[in-house]
């Protein structure tokens, strides 16, 4: 059964990179896909992949990783871009959404400035194993 | 007294015969995304060598390379940076995908571990490089987190970035969805392996490169 924690900025605002990053990796090591309200550091996305590359072994897979963030305003223009300067002041790291699922579940990510899909894939071998019970 | 003058003359002395910093020019990006064949080609065009082996399999490069002193020119200026070829960033590695392209189990299992350790490295140098070219599949869909967040730590610490769209003269590349992606940046699409657009390449490289 595919679990899904979301989990609220309040939960991760306290902790220090590190201890952001382990709470996502042990979630994701522990099979969850992870809706985080806001989203890591640039510096701590690139540090996630650095600890779970360290992790990856025969169970670990690695994860599947998309960051929405609506201050990537680089699109923007004039008063809009001010805008969205303002807000990323008021609110920095709360904006946003971040999605980390374990990559033996999640398959593929499909991500565009508007939205993100999750390719989830059933594992095979368990429905087999039931049909045979059956 | 005479410490500080000592240590003035020697730092008028070092300024005087200090040799030419050379700038770190990291070539960054996904894997199979065409980052060896841009070098290879970059130290053909100056150099006359390779630099490294480019393949089909993902994560053919699993540890830096660096080529010293690649003095490149475009009218009247010249730089010379030394080229660091980086393992593809990636999120996951699982040997079984190496298995599908014909890999054998023994030789999947390593090339897996080594591939994790080169992401590692990877990231590592990013504190290292003066100024990056990211390397991009322009058949592929620029979207990935992995681009992003390639992008996102340059800017972050400040280091200027050449985008660039690889494999153009492919039927499917879309150059188009790359400069759309990253308007901010300068994009400019390429085929390492046919040389298309290298000229170009090498233009804007002088702009970009601190």
């Amino acid at each position: 059964m595919l679990t899904l924690q979301i989990v609220p900025y309040s939960e991760i605002h306290g902790l220090s990179s590190v201890g952001r990053i382990r709470k996502l990796l042990n979630m994701a090591k522990d099979n969850k896909v992870v809706l985080l309200h806001g989203r890591l550091r640039k510096e701590e996305e690139a540090e996630l992949i650095k600890t779970t590359m360290e992790e990856i072994n025969k169970e670990f897979k690695g994860i599947e990783l998309a960051v929405m963030n609506p201050t990537d305003n680089g699109a923007l223009t004039g008063f809009e871009k001010v805008k969205s300067t303002v807000v990323n002041a008021l609110l920095g790291d709360r904006q946003g959404l971040t999605l980390v699922g374990p990559a033996n579940i999640v398959k593929k990510v499909k991500k565009d400035p508007k939205k993100l899909q999750f390719m989830i894939e059933e594992s095979k071998k368990k429905v087999i194993r039931k049909r045979k019970r059956k | 007294m005479l410490n500080a003058l000592q240590m003035f003359l020697n730092k008028f002395i070092n300024n005087i015969f200090k040799k030419k910093k050379h700038i770190k020019l990291g070539l960054y990006g996904p894997p199979n995304a065409g980052k060896t064949t841009l070098a290879n080609r970059i130290c053909q065009d100056w150099l006359g060598e390779d630099m490294g082996v480019a393949s089909n399999i993902p994560h053919e490069t699993r540890e830096i390379q660096i080529k010293e002193q690649v003095n490149i020119k475009s009218g009247n200026k010249e730089i010379s940076f030394n080229l660091v070829d980086t393992p593809g960033i990636a999120t996951k590695i699982d040997y079984e995908d190496f298995l599908k392209l014909g890999v054998k189990e023994k030789e999947a299992k390593k090339r897996a571990k080594e591939a994790t350790k080169g992401v590692i490295d990877s990231i590592k140098w990013l504190d290292e490089v003066d100024s990056v070219v990211v390397v991009l599949d322009s058949t592929k869909d620029p979207y990935s987190q992995v681009n992003i967040t390639i992008i996102g730590n340059l800017v972050a610490r400040d280091i200027p970035v050449l985008v660039v769209g690889n494999k153009v003269d492919l039927k499917r590349s879309k150059l188009k969805k790359v400069k759309s992606a990253f308007p901010q940046y300068e994009v400019i699409g390429i085929s390492a392996k046919k040389g298309n657009n290298i000229d170009n390449f090498y233009d804007t490289l002088f702009k970009v490169v601190k």
